[in-house]
This record gives structure tokens, C-alpha cells and sequence, in this order.
């Protein structure tokens, strides 16, 4: 991968720490690459239940159970992702269960697949149409504060919470 | 493909009541529709979670709960086509391989709750050949009440991913409606089993 000029290396590292001391038990995905490195430490940690999915909706509802069963949990995901999920919202929304999700970007910055851009540029607004509260990293130092706050407000306000990952810190996919 | 519901019998209410005797701790989660309704007949329970919207969840639902509570059964109650909505979670419930939840399709063969159209378990899909193929440990398609009276013992006996279908007679009962309020029916669950609104 190429990266922006600006990006510092190691931003994909921060994400796991920040989950582990949020309290999260549940680790809920669709493989992605920007995920890749929680993905696989998830995978790997006897503390953490991890959940592959066939499409991301299946995570709502797994993350409300979870809830209901008394623990934390969140969902990593794309963009693309995001509109799979527009229906199913609904349950965080009328029942109030607790959502932490991280979006990782694509059809948002130097996306060479414009196929992507349709649902990229469409994300934030389809998370905020939903009721889903969103906040944007797209430089390393802006992630440890902004998934601390999002899940301060998902889990302690029941709220469902959305950080998105811009691609400027993904960093370009080589084609 | 055609009506495959024509010659079961099954009455939902009574297949229902039946799979909720002597319950125990179980932990139940209702798909929209129909279910939740014959769910709510059997008697409202603080185990229960209702789902009235979000189609295609009720078993993801279940597998959150059967993975944070390993010790209770769960058993999650919903109608054909609302599995059918979220059919790959079967896979997702297959890779998880959890030996506390059973799904239990009470298979109409239609969309009762918007004009009785054939779905496509009515078409002649057999919906627990898909849970074989997901790995699921022990499915059945179940056509009389000896079936549904061993299910229920089933649930409660073994260690095990169960998935049923029961064919029921495809006629719609009256309404019982459940609790409405999302976030009354999320605390009272999370109350029965210890834990805080928040």
C-alpha cells in the first residue's frame, strides 16, 4: 500500500489496545484490510469471542444479543458495508442497544475503483439518516480519542456510535 | 414448485406451548411477525425477547446471546421467511458452533403477515438441509407433535446446535401482541439475568 505523505506508520496497531480497554469482548467483521490487524489479534486472543460474518447486518444483531447477555461488543466494517446495514439499524435505534462500529473508507479519497464511490461518499449521511452518531479520523493522532469517545458514548449513553476511518489514513490500495 | 404446507396440521400455538413447558432459565428470542405473537400466547416471560422489526436478526440475536451466556440454553422462534431474509447467518452460526441454541422455524410455508404469499419454504426449499450444510448439529423437518414434543426435550438434554423446521398449518392465529417498547423489553431481559440498564 502507498499512503498518504502525512501518514504515520502503525495507525492500524492503535485500534486493538483501544478496543481491548473499552471493555469489548465481542470482536464482529467482515474481513477487510484496513481491519486486518485487529481482525487477526482478535483471532488469536483467548479474552475474545470473534465473529466472522457473511454480511454486516448479521452484527447488529449479534452485538444486541451480546448486549443482552451482558457484554461489549463491536463491529468492524467497510463503507460498502454500511448500506448493508441501513434496515437493521433499526434495532439500535428503537431499543436503544449500545453500537460501536469502525468504518473503514473506500470511494472517499484517491479510489481508483470509482464502482466504490457511489456508497463512499453516501456513508457518513446513510449512518446519520439512521441515527447513528459519526466522527472521522483521517490522521493517527485523531483515532485514540475519537474510539475512546465513541465508546464512552455507546456503552455508558446506549447510543449507537460510528468512527469512520478515512482513506487518507488507509492509506492508497495498489492496483 | 408448489403449496407444500397443504397436509400438515400442526397447530403454531400448540407447537409453540409445547416447546416452552417447564422452560427453566431458557433464553428466547421471537423473529417478527406470527412467532412473536405465538410466543406471547404461550405467556410473557422476562426471558423473552421480542422482535418486531430488523428481519433477518432474530438468529444472530440468539447466537449473541448463546455466546455471552454458554451456560443457558437458547432457542430462538421464528417463521420462514424471516430466517430466509438472513439466511447466511446460518453459515456465521455454523463457524461459531455454539452447543446452547437451537433455531426453530415454525414454517408456514408463507408470509402470513402480508397477504399469505407463497414463500419460498411454501416453494419446496427445505430450509433445515441449508443448517446441515452449515453445520449444524442435529436439523430435522418436523410434521406431527411427537417431533415437536422431542425437540423440546431435546433442547433441554443435549449439548447441541439444533435446527427445526416445523411445517405448521399455514392458518393465522389471532394476534397476541408483545411488549412494543425496545428498550422496556432490552432491560427487562438484561434484569432477569443480572445486569443493569446500564
Amino acid at each position: 500500500m502507498q499512503q498518504d505523505p502525512q501518514r504515520k506508520d502503525g495507525w492500524q496497531e492503535m485500534i486493538y489496545p483501544l478496543l481491548k480497554s473499552a471493555g469489548i469482548k465481542h470482536v464482529v467483521y467482515v474481513p477487510d484490510a484496513g481491519h486486518a490487524k485487529a481482525i487477526d489479534a482478535a483471532n488469536v486472543d483467548p479474552d475474545i469471542k470473534s465473529v466472522v460474518l457473511t454480511t454486516e447486518e448479521e452484527g447488529l444483531g449479534y452485538l444486541a444479543g451480546a448486549w443482552l447477555g451482558g457484554e461489549r461488543g463491536v463491529l468492524l466494517l467497510q463503507s460498502s458495508g454500511v448500506g448493508n446495514c441501513v434496515n437493521t439499524l433499526a434495532l439500535q435505534s428503537i431499543a436503544r442497544f449500545p453500537l460501536l462500529m469502525l468504518v473503514t473508507m473506500r470511494g472517499d479519497w484517491a479510489e481508483f475503483n470509482q464502482w466504490q464511490n457511489p456508497m463512499g461518499q453516501a456513508t457518513e449521511d446513510v449512518l446519520k439518516l439512521m441515527g447513528v452518531m459519526t466522527w472521522r479520523a483521517d490522521k493517527p493522532e485523531e483515532i485514540e480519542h475519537l474510539v475512546r469517545g465513541a465508546s464512552t458514548m455507546a456503552f455508558e449513553g446506549d447510543c449507537a456510535c460510528a468512527v469512520i476511518l478515512g482513506q487518507r489514513l488507509i492509506g492508497e490500495k495498489e492496483w | 414448485m408448489v403449496d407444500s404446507n397443504k397436509k400438515t396440521g400442526i397447530d403454531r400455538r400448540d407447537a409453540v406451548k409445547t416447546l416452552l413447558e417447564e422452560r427453566g432459565d431458557m433464553l428466547v428470542v421471537t423473529g417478527l411477525g406470527s412467532p412473536s405473537y405465538d410466543v406471547m400466547a404461550a405467556g410473557d416471560h422476562d426471558h423473552n425477547y421480542y422482535l418486531w422489526a430488523a428481519m433477518g436478526s432474530a438468529s444472530t440475536l440468539g447466537l449473541g446471546i448463546a455466546n455471552t451466556q454458554p451456560n443457558r440454553k437458547v432457542v430462538v422462534i421464528t417463521g420462514d421467511g424471516e430466517i430466509l431474509m438472513g439466511i447466511g447467518a446460518l453459515a456465521t452460526i455454523g463457524v461459531q458452533n455454539p452447543t446452547n441454541l437451537s433455531i426453530v422455524v415454525l414454517d408456514n410455508g408463507h408470509y402470513g403477515e402480508t397477504g399469505m404469499q407463497l414463500s419460498h419454504a411454501g416453494k419446496g426449499i427445505q430450509l433445515h438441509k441449508i443448517a446441515e450444510a452449515c453445520g449444524f448439529h442435529w436439523t430435522a423437518q418436523i410434521e406431527d407433535m411427537a417431533g415437536v414434543k422431542a425437540l423440546r426435550d431435546r433442547i433441554h438434554l443435549e449439548a447441541s446446535l439444533n435446527f427445526a423446521t416445523i411445517k405448521v398449518d399455514p392458518k393465522n392465529k389471532p394476534r397476541v401482541l408483545p411488549p412494543r417498547d425496545g428498550v422496556y423489553i432490552k432491560n427487562r431481559f438484561r434484569a432477569s439475568l443480572g445486569y443493569p440498564p446500564n
